[in-house]
C-alpha cells in the first residue's frame, strides 16, 4: 500500500525508464507508455502481492500483458517493481536483450505470457482463474488489454466464458486510448457503448479517468473488494503520450518516431513535473 | 427409377459418422474417455476441457467422474485452446478437446502463440481427422496434420486404433510439453492387440513384415494397410506395414532401416490430404537422406472432398481398402 504522492513518484519514473528505453530505439509504442503509467503503478506498487526476488512465487498475482506492444511500458514498471534491473534498459530491443520489443514470457522475468497477437490475454486469463480456483489460491489474475482488442472475438467469447464460470479472481484492464493503428480506435470499429456491453457479458464494470490517480486506485480497490462473484473489469481513459505535451498534441501517435533531440525534451517535460527533479 | 432393378441400399451421411469401424468389426467403444478415466485416478493434475463436443469426443466420460476437473468452455475454440494454456501455466495438465477442423484451422494462431510458443503442457485431442465424417469440408480435416506440424515444438499422434488410443494417453500426460492427437470417438476398431504392438511415443513400430511392398501408414490407414497385406497375399504380393503413430517427432531411424531394406515398393498410406502430411515428411526424409527407392503416396487429393457416406469417399478417393489394394498392385 502506498500513499498517493509515492505513487505518483512511481508513475513518473515508470514514464522516465519508458523514454529512456525508447531513445535506445528512437522509436517505438512510447504514447501508450506514457498513457498506461499510472495503471502500472498503481498495480505494480499499491494493488498487487508479488515476491520481486521471486517473479514465479506461487502466492503472486498474475499480470498479463495482452499488448504485447506494451512491453516498454511494461519493462519500466517490471523495473519500477524492482523486477528487472534499471540497468537492462539500455538493452530494449537490441540483439539477445531479455527486453524484446513486443512481450515474450520465456524472454522476460516477471512477464506471464507471449502478448502481441492480440485478443489472447483474456481466453489465457480464464484459464489460469480456473486453474487458481481450482488450487484454492487467492491470488488474482489481471488482464491488461488495449482498446483495439475489443475488436478481436476471442476477447469476447472469453468475455462469455469468465462470466459463465463467475470468476471473481478475474480483473481486466482496458486501457481506452482511442487510438490503434490505423487511426482513433472508435472509427476503426465502433466499440461504444462499452461499459453497457461488458456489463451486459455479465462482468462487474467501472469507468474511469486512467490518468487520475486516485481514481485509479479506487477502481482498483473497488474490484478486488468487490463481494460478487462475477469477473471484473476496469475501464481506462487515458491520455496517449500524457506527461509530454508535444506527444499528447501528436495526430499519429499509435507508433511514434521521435527525433534524437525530442528525447530529452520528453524526458525533461516529464521531470518538471517532479519537484524532486531527476533520477 | 426402375422398380424391378435391384436396388442397393442407399447410404446415408448421417448413419455413418459415428465410427469409421467396418459391420462387425471388433471395437472399443469410447476408448479415450475411458483412458481419461483411468489417468484422471492418479493424476489430480490431469484436467479435461472442451468446446461443447464432450459427448462427441468422449470426454463426457471424465466429466461424469471428475466433474471438479472438467471445464466446459462453451462453442469458443479460441478460448479453448488459451484458457487450456492458462491451466497449463498454473501446473495442469489440460486434454482439450473440439473437433480437429476447429482445434486446427479455427483455433491455429491460439495453439501456436499460445500454447505452443511457450511450450505448455497442453493436450489438444481433436475428433474427426482427416476424412472421418461425410458432412463435406467444413468438418472435414484433410490438412489438419500439415497445420500442425509445422509448428515447432508440437508433438503430433495419429492412432490406429483403440489399443493406441489407451496406451497413448497416459505417455501424453507423461511427456512434457504441447501435443496434438488425431482422435478417434465413438465404436473405434480394435485392430492391433493381435499383433505383438505397443506404442511408444516417437517411435515407429512393423507390425508386419512382407517382401514386396513396404507401407508407411498412419492412424486408421494402418488398419486397412493391414487388410490390404491379407487381401494381397492370396494374389502373393507379400506386404510390409510400418506404423507411424507419431508423426511428429518423426522416428526417421526405422523409417530410414525399413526403406534400405532394398527391392520393396515404398507406399505412405494417410488419411489426409498428399500436401503436408506423411507422405510428404517421409518424402522430404528420403531425399534428404539420400535414400533412392520407388515411391508412392496414397492420401486425400489436394481439393474440397464431397459429402456423403464414409464407405463412398473412402472408395471415392482411394482411402479404402479395395481401393488400396486396387491401386498397389496397379503399380506393382
Amino acid at each position: 500500500m502506498s500513499d498517493l504522492s509515492t505513487l505518483q513518484q512511481s508513475a513518473y519514473r515508470i514514464r522516465r525508464y519508458a523514454l529512456r528505453m525508447g531513445e535506445v530505439q528512437g522509436q517505438g509504442y512510447i504514447g501508450q507508455a506514457l498513457g498506461w503509467a499510472d495503471v502500472l503503478a498503481v498495480a505494480y506498487k499499491h494493488a498487487m502481492a508479488y515476491e520481486p526476488a521471486d517473479p514465479q512465487w506461487e502466492g503472486r498475482d498474475r499480470f498479463l500483458l495482452s499488448h504485447g506492444h506494451y512491453a516498454i511500458a511494461f519493462y519500466a514498471a517490471l523495473i519500477e517493481a524492482g523486477i528487472v534491473p534499471e540497468e537492462e534498459l539500455e538493452t530494449y530491443g537490441s540483439d539477445d536483450s531479455r527486453l524484446p520489443m513486443s512481450g515474450m514470457a520465456t524472454y522476460t522475468p516477471g512477464m506471464e505470457m507471449s502478448g502481441g497477437s492480440l485478443g489472447q490475454g483474456l481466453s489465457i486469463a480464464v484459464g489460469m482463474a480456473l486453474g487458481l480456483r481450482l488450487k484454492n489460491s487467492h491470488a488474482v489474475v489481471y488482464n491488461s488489454m488495449s482498446d483495439g482488442e475489443l475488436d478481436e472475438g476471442s476477447t469476447w467469447e472469453a468475455a462469455m466464458g469468465a462470466a459463465h464460470h463467475r470468476l471473481s479472481n478475474l480483473i481486466c484492464l482496458v486501457d481506452i486510448n482511442n487510438q490503434q493503428a490505423d487511426g482513433p480506435s472508435g472509427k476503426i470499429m465502433g466499440f461504444e457503448p462499452l461499459a453497457d456491453k461488458w456489463a451486459a457479458f455479465g462482468w462487474h464494470v467501472q469507468r474511469v479517468n486512467g490518468n487520475d490517480l486516485p481514481a485509479v486506485v479506487a477502481a482498483f480497490d473497488a474490484a478486488r473488494a468487490l463481494a460478487e462473484d462475477k469477473p471484473r473489469v476496469i475501464l481506462f481513459d487515458t491520455l496517449m503520450g500524457k506527461g509530454v505535451p508535444f506527444l499528447e498534441t501528436r495526430d499519429k501517435n499509435h507508433f511514434i518516431r521521435v527525433d534524437p533531440p525530442e528525447w530529452q525534451q520528453a524526458i525533461a517535460h516529464v521531470d518538471s513535473t517532479q519537484t524532486e527533479g531527476a533520477l | 427409377m426402375n422398380a424391378t432393378t435391384e436396388k442397393k441400399p442407399r447410404l446415408t451421411t448421417s448413419a455413418m459418422i459415428a465410427s469409421i469401424a467396418s459391420e462387425g468389426q471388433r471395437v472399443t467403444a469410447a476408448p479415450f474417455g475411458k483412458a481419461m478415466v483411468e489417468l484422471g485416478r492418479n493424476r489430480p493434475e490431469v484436467v479435461g476441457m472442451t468446446a461443447d463436443l464432450a459427448k462427441y469426443t468422449d470426454l463426457h466420460l471424465f466429466a461424469r467422474e471428475y466433474p471438479e476437473r472438467f471445464f466446459q468452455m462453451g462453442m469458443a475454440e479460441q478460448l479453448l485452446m488459451a484458457a487450456a494454456g492458462g491451466m497449463a501455466k498454473e501446473g495442469f495438465i489440460p486434454f482439450a478437446t473440439t473437433y480437429a477442423v476447429f482445434g486446427t484451422r479455427r483455433a491455429y494462431d491460439f495453439v501456436h502463440q499460445v500454447i505452443a510458443e511457450e511450450n505448455l503442457n497442453v493436450k489438444i485431442c481433436c475428433a474427426l481427422p482427416g476424412l472421418t465424417t461425410g458432412y463435406g469440408p467444413s468438418h472435414q480435416a484433410t490438412e489438419d496434420l500439415a497445420l500442425m506440424r509445422s509448428i515447432p515444438g508440437l508433438t503430433i499422434i495419429d492412432p490406429c486404433d483403440a489399443l493406441d488410443v489407451e496406451q497413448a494417453v497416459p505417455q501424453m500426460a507423461e511427456h512434457a510439453g504441447p501435443v496434438y492427437m488425431r482422435l478417434p470417438r465413438g465404436n473405434v476398431p480394435l485392430v492391433l492387440d493381435e499383433y505383438d504392438y505397443k506404442f511408444e511415443l516417437g517411435k515407429a513400430k512393423l507390425i508386419r513384415d512382407g517382401k514386396s511392398v513396404l507401407v508407411i501408414s498412419s492412424g486408421f490407414m494402418t488398419m486397412r494397410s493391414l487388410e490390404v497385406a491379407q487381401q494381397l497375399q492370396g494374389d502373393g504380393v507379400d506386404v510390409a506395414v510400418l506404423h507411424v503413430p507419431t508423426i511428429k517427432p518423426l522416428d526417421e531411424a526405422t523409417i530410414l532401416a525399413e526403406v534400405r531394406r532394398s527391392g520393396r515398393l515404398v507406399v505412405v498410406a494417410e488419411n489426409h490430404s498428399v500436401i503436408g502430411g506423411l507422405g510428404e515428411a517421409v518424402a522430404s526424409l528420403l531425399m534428404r537422406s539420400g535414400v533412392a527407392t520407388t515411391f508412392r503416396q496414397i492420401g486425400l487429393p489436394d481439393a474440397f472432398l464431397d459429402a456423403g457416406a464414409l464407405p463412398t469417399l473412402h472408395e471415392r478417393y482411394g482411402i479404402s481398402t479395395a481401393a488400396m489394394s486396387q491401386q498397389i498392385k496397379g503399380w506393382i
